[in-house]
């Protein structure tokens, strides 16, 4: 088994994970609540991972960081380097590919906050940063939780961008999915095997953590004054 | 459709689109992709250009249509063994055809080896590189920062180009350059997109209209292993016959010729254990 691959995994999927957080939050929120016509525009491009076949997105990832691509020229620009064969190439294509599954959540969470606790609280006086971080976030605490494993576990789980982008270099691209790939190639089924399971098992493990957790969090989350 | 997130979506909607889908789902149920009367080839990624080449000639002469997939030979070589549909299986690597015929996979005896893959050093065509004067030394100019090679743990070209590198004794220096890609084609792609600024390819892959312009130089043959590709009729194969046929059009002279031109190496004509020529 290569621990070597598995531990790269993981990195990247944290790191996804932590900065689809941060770009998600902001983001999810305006979809939620903002009235812009041209709303379900976003809401149709934020979706579109969803639809595209991960090489087709790789295809065009490793377009852009090319030397003539805009990443690739922002990137030559600013760090000497190409972006492609990568860690940081590889966490930015695996941000893409991964955000609807961080936003879709959120999205979904915030909307069902109950209109009426936000009107009460704009009535009693709090701005809306305030209505966020008092109102919002407590009642939307299940949906970031399940926004933060589908992503951690979505781009664990990620091949085709990740091979079309990272060009297998042990320690740096050569993630655990590709892992096992070149394992099958190579005939050694056992090998490929040994390493699945242990993903599998890791998968399920942090999959059932995060549900028995999410569980407890949406039964305190559910406001006391409905329950009698 | 958003509309089903905020309880819009009416039930009546529903029965007015759902004529339309149904007859949408149908035609498309009743479309048949394949011909049950083609030949089915799984084909190496090199044989890429070739093989159109190849199959269309067939298709003129005799009316037959050869239906190709493209890819890594050992991925055909596990989906072969869980039973996929193929007739013929022309592997990049004669391993792969050995081996199905040890297991009882292949149609005993009609293993041919139809072509030594030939390698280059490739290099986009606005590289400032004298490559066909220098050779082996361009890898080594700081301008080329990234080699793209298929991965060497399993695909042929992959080995071959490693070999390569450690007999004209500039692997080491070269070692942390080298990207791979996951077969042959992969590899190309790596240095058409401009990521990598050099690679170690198929010649067969010049002839895509992508790389017809590139810098090539060769690398002699006997500085790695040879490329043995080969090619074998599958026990499961539903046409063995059409599958016979075909492959002998690949033996037969005319077949020979349009694999040499696209950047292939001809096995001598005889000594070729397989199936008898028609």
């Amino acid at each position: 088994m290569n621990v070597e691959a598995l531990l790269l995994s993981l990195r990247l999927a944290l790191c996804v994970s932590a900065i689809l957080f941060v770009l998600g939050m902001p983001l999810a929120y305006w979809l939620a609540y903002s009235r812009r016509r041209w709303k379900f525009l976003v809401e149709a491009l934020v979706a579109l991972p969803l639809v595209l076949p991960p090489t087709v997105l790789g295809f065009y990832m490793l377009l852009a960081m090319g030397p003539h691509g805009p990443l690739g020229k922002f990137w030559y620009a600013a760090f000497g380097h190409g972006l492609a064969f990568t860690f940081a190439g590889l966490v930015i294509a695996s941000v893409l590919y991964s955000f609807p599954f961080a936003v879709q959540p959120l999205v979904a969470s915030f909307e069902t906050v109950d209109r009426k606790l936000l009107d009460a609280s704009a009535i009693l006086g709090a701005n809306r940063m305030r209505t966020f971080r008092c109102v919002i976030l407590p009642l939307s605490v299940p949906g970031i939780i399940t926004a933060l494993v589908l992503s951690f576990a979505h781009t664990l789980g990620e091949f085709g961008v990740v091979l079309m982008v990272g060009g297998n270099l042990p320690g740096v691209t050569r993630t655990v999915s590709i892992d096992i790939y070149d394992h099958v190639q190579s005939l050694d089924y056992a090998g490929a095997s040994h390493t699945a399971l242990f993903l599998l098992l890791i998968s399920f493990a942090v999959l059932s953590a995060v549900y028995g957790i999410n569980r407890r969090a949406s039964r305190r989350a559910w406001p006391t004054w409905s329950v009698k | 459709m958003s509309a089903t997130l905020d309880g819009t979506f009416q039930v009546s909607e529903f029965v007015r689109f759902s004529p339309c889908c149904l007859l949408l789902l149908s035609a498309i149920l009743t479309l048949r992709p394949a011909n049950a009367q083609d030949i089915r080839v799984a084909a190496a990624a090199d044989l890429e250009f070739a093989l159109e080449d190849l199959t269309a000639q067939y298709a003129k002469q005799t009316g037959k249509q050869v239906k190709v997939s493209y890819g890594s030979s050992g991925n055909f070589f596990a989906q072969i063994q869980s039973g996929a549909p193929f007739d013929l299986f022309m592997s990049a690597d004669i391993a792969y055809a050995r081996k199905l015929e040890t297991t009882g996979l292949a149609e005993p005896g009609t293993l041919y080896q139809y072509a030594f893959g030939r390698v280059v050093i490739w290099m986009p065509e606005n590289a400032r590189v004298d490559l066909a004067n220098i050779g082996w030394k361009a890898l080594l100019e700081p301008s080329v920062e990234k080699i793209a090679i298929a991965n060497p743990e399993h695909a042929p070209y992959g080995r071959a180009a490693v070999a390569a590198l450690r007999n004209a004794g500039i692997y080491d220096q070269v070692r942390s350059k080298l990207v791979y890609g996951e077969n042959i084609a992969q590899a190309a792609q790596f240095i058409v997109s401009g990521n990598a600024q050099a690679g170690i390819i198929a010649l067969s892959l010049g002839a895509s209209p992508a790389m017809r312009t590139g810098k090539r130089w060769e690398i002699p043959a006997n500085m790695h292993p040879p490329i043995e590709q080969a090619a074998v009729i599958l026990k499961s194969a539903k046409d063995k016959e059409g599958a016979r046929a075909f492959l002998a059009f690949v033996k037969s002279s005319a077949g020979r010729r349009i694999l040499e031109s696209y950047g292939f190496n001809l096995p001598a004509a005889h000594g070729n254990s397989g199936a008898t020529n028609q």
